[in-house]
């Protein structure tokens, strides 16, 4: 069985359907990268299945059961969720924030345990921000903050890791930072990482599954290498490309080419 | 850098203490502590005086508390009750309730003050989002816009009904001018027990902070904090409004000194921004009872003066001006 099944989702805003009829089924440890131009779905998607929106119609459900039978303490146990946006305009140091995504285990009038803090210490040292802890979350680079987020998302303890754009904002050697981290942490904890990203290599790159949508359908689910076709990428975005192989990686790699 | 908590809530109480051993037995009439005490300074402090170190002390915990809360749930070091128009809806809530003779009734006034500052809190909400995005700047300008609609249906009342105005006029001044024992007592112990029960709240106030999105991941039922917290901070704003008037800046001076002191845990900062906001009204009337004396300046006239420009102060500092979802 998978771990995650979404059979039939739709969901519109008003009157604009942005999912059309998506199934998929994504198994336990897969990486799944999802792409697809702007206003392909791929961010509803990812509210849909963290259950930030409900579907219009259709299902999802995460072990045979569906999403919504599930509540928001036991669903934030199994899915932890890194937001694209980690700007914060209080001033926590890096470890209260970290030991925020002890909140599911935590019951009203309960406060954290040393053993929560073990965990959230354990969560820091695992991304490589221990010793920023003490340093406030809004004082630190984008890359490190991102990083804090994800050390938040691991102290959930969660089977299930979802990010949206982690990589957005970041230099070529935080990307490669981040996305080494994510492929580590699904090696070592048996996670299964749902990640969005606008950036075509770097999802081929990492991901062991690509999720390509167009105008809220699914385009193609595969590898990589399935995926990523110059053919699949100019009728998906209507741009000109060339697929080569990274010589490294052995993975698809895309070359832009201008169009005169 | 932040000192340990325990030592700066020594320190709060000691201040505290002083302020009112100050403003027991300072004013237009010196007291000394120690002397031969006579029935009139006896009737000044117990009569005069201390009920208004009572009432500074709840309505400034409560002020104070109802900023910080104003805060998190907002995502924005700006909010404050009077600045987005919740005082406002409050103060013309107990117009309404004096202009329509509720205020015969006990609860009356503190009735339907609560429930125009409710009203005036979710209009400001909705009114700040657009496309489900919040941004500090929508926020302020829903809040100034509805600020201003209400006191200009104040305002209107006012000149409609002469006979009451210098009863309306104390609810948009703000005075601590209150010597009814028992109303001061039962809203001092409501709006007590309201700030308590937010504290039970402190840390999903934390996480919050982080976005509604956000803290709903981390399994928080955003939906539902929302309204407990709107209803608890309008509750505790209708109360103070009703007894002592609009008295503004609270919500926004002490909250953030309070971040200065202990930084944003809600678990420290709640009762540390109470402390600060108790300690503020207390020297804030010491002062509107003395500068002028024998005239009494509203003291809702001295928190302006110093808060106005302290809101100018945090608005040109950049990091408050970020876009933010909710």
């Amino acid at each position: 069985m998978a771990l995650i099944s979404v059979n039939n989702l739709t969901f519109s805003y008003s009157d604009n359907r942005v999912l059309k009829d998506i199934s998929l089924a994504i198994e336990e440890g897969d990486f799944l990268g999802i792409i697809g131009p702007n206003g392909s779905g791929k961010s509803t998607l990812l509210r849909l299945l963290t259950n930030l929106l409900k579907p219009g119609s259709g299902s999802i459900s995460i072990n045979g059961r569906d999403l919504d039978s599930y509540s928001l303490p036991n669903l934030a146990r199994l899915i932890a969720v890194v937001p694209e946006e980690t700007l914060v305009n209080f001033p926590f140091t890096v470890e209260e924030l970290v030991t925020m995504g002890r909140t599911p285990y935590l019951s009203f009038l309960d406060s954290f345990t040393s053993r929560d803090r073990e965990i959230a210490y354990e969560a820091m040292n695992k991304t490589g921000i221990f010793h920023l802890r003490h340093r406030f979350i809004n004082e630190i680079s984008s890359g490190e903050r991102q990083r804090a987020f994800i050390a938040q998302a691991l102290a959930q303890e969660t089977s299930i890791l979802v990010l949206d754009e982690p990589t957005a904002h970041l230099d070529i050697n935080h990307q490669t930072e981040i996305f080494d981290l994510l492929r580590n942490l699904q090696a070592q904890r048996r996670l299964t990482i749902l990640v969005v990203s606008h950036d075509l290599n770097l999802a081929a790159l990492y991901c062991g599954k690509l999720l390509l949508l167009k105008e809220g359908t699914v385009f193609a689910l595969g590898s990589p290498a399935e995926v990523i076709s110059a053919r699949n990428l100019e009728s998906v975005y209507r741009a000109k490309v060339m697929v080569t192989e990274n010589p490294a990686a052995k993975k698809p790699q895309i070359s832009l080419l201008p169009k005169i | 850098m932040r000192k340990p908590v325990s030592f700066i809530m020594i320190i709060l109480f000691a201040v505290l203490a002083l302020s009112v051993y100050l403003a027991l037995f300072w004013g237009a009439i010196k007291i000394t502590p120690f002397g031969p005490g006579n029935d009139i300074s006896r009737l000044i402090i117990f009569k005069l005086r201390l009920p208004r170190i009572l009432l500074a002390i709840f309505a400034g915990a409560g002020l104070s508390v109802s900023g910080v809360v104003f805060q998190a749930l907002l995502r924005n070091p700006l909010a404050d009750p009077y600045i987005l128009g919740t005082s406002s809806g409050a103060a013309l809530g107990a117009t309404v309730a004096l202009l329509l003779g509720f205020s015969s009734y006990y609860y009356g006034v503190p009735l339907l003050a609560f429930v125009f500052a409710l009203l005036s809190l979710i209009l400001v909400y909705k009114l700040a989002q657009l496309n489900g995005k919040m941004s500090a700047t929508t926020l302020l300008l829903a809040g100034v816009i509805v600020n201003t609609f209400l006191s200009g249906v104040i305002t209107l009342l006012m000149s409609l009904n002469r006979k009451e105005l210098y009863e309306i006029i104390f609810w948009i001044m703000g005075s601590l001018d209150q010597t009814d024992m028992t109303l001061i007592k039962t809203t001092g112990a409501i709006v007590l027990v309201s700030t308590a029960v937010l504290y039970l709240y402190s840390h999903y106030l934390n996480v919050i902070t982080l976005g509604e999105d956000k803290a709903q991941t981390l399994g928080v039922g955003v939906e539902t904090l929302r309204k407990i917290l709107f209803v608890l901070v309008s509750l505790i704003i209708a109360l103070v409004v009703s007894v002592c008037g609009m008295i503004g800046f609270v919500g926004l001076i002490m909250p953030h000194i309070g971040r200065l002191l202990v930084g944003p845990n809600h678990k420290v900062l709640i009762p540390v921004s109470g402390l600060l906001g108790a300690i503020f009204l207390i020297l804030c009337d010491v002062l509107a009872r003395t500068i002028a004396a024998p005239i009494e300046i509203p003291i809702g006239v001295i928190t302006a003066l110093a808060g106005a420009p302290f809101f100018l102060y945090l608005l040109r500092r950049k990091k408050t001006s970020i876009e933010y979802e909710v």
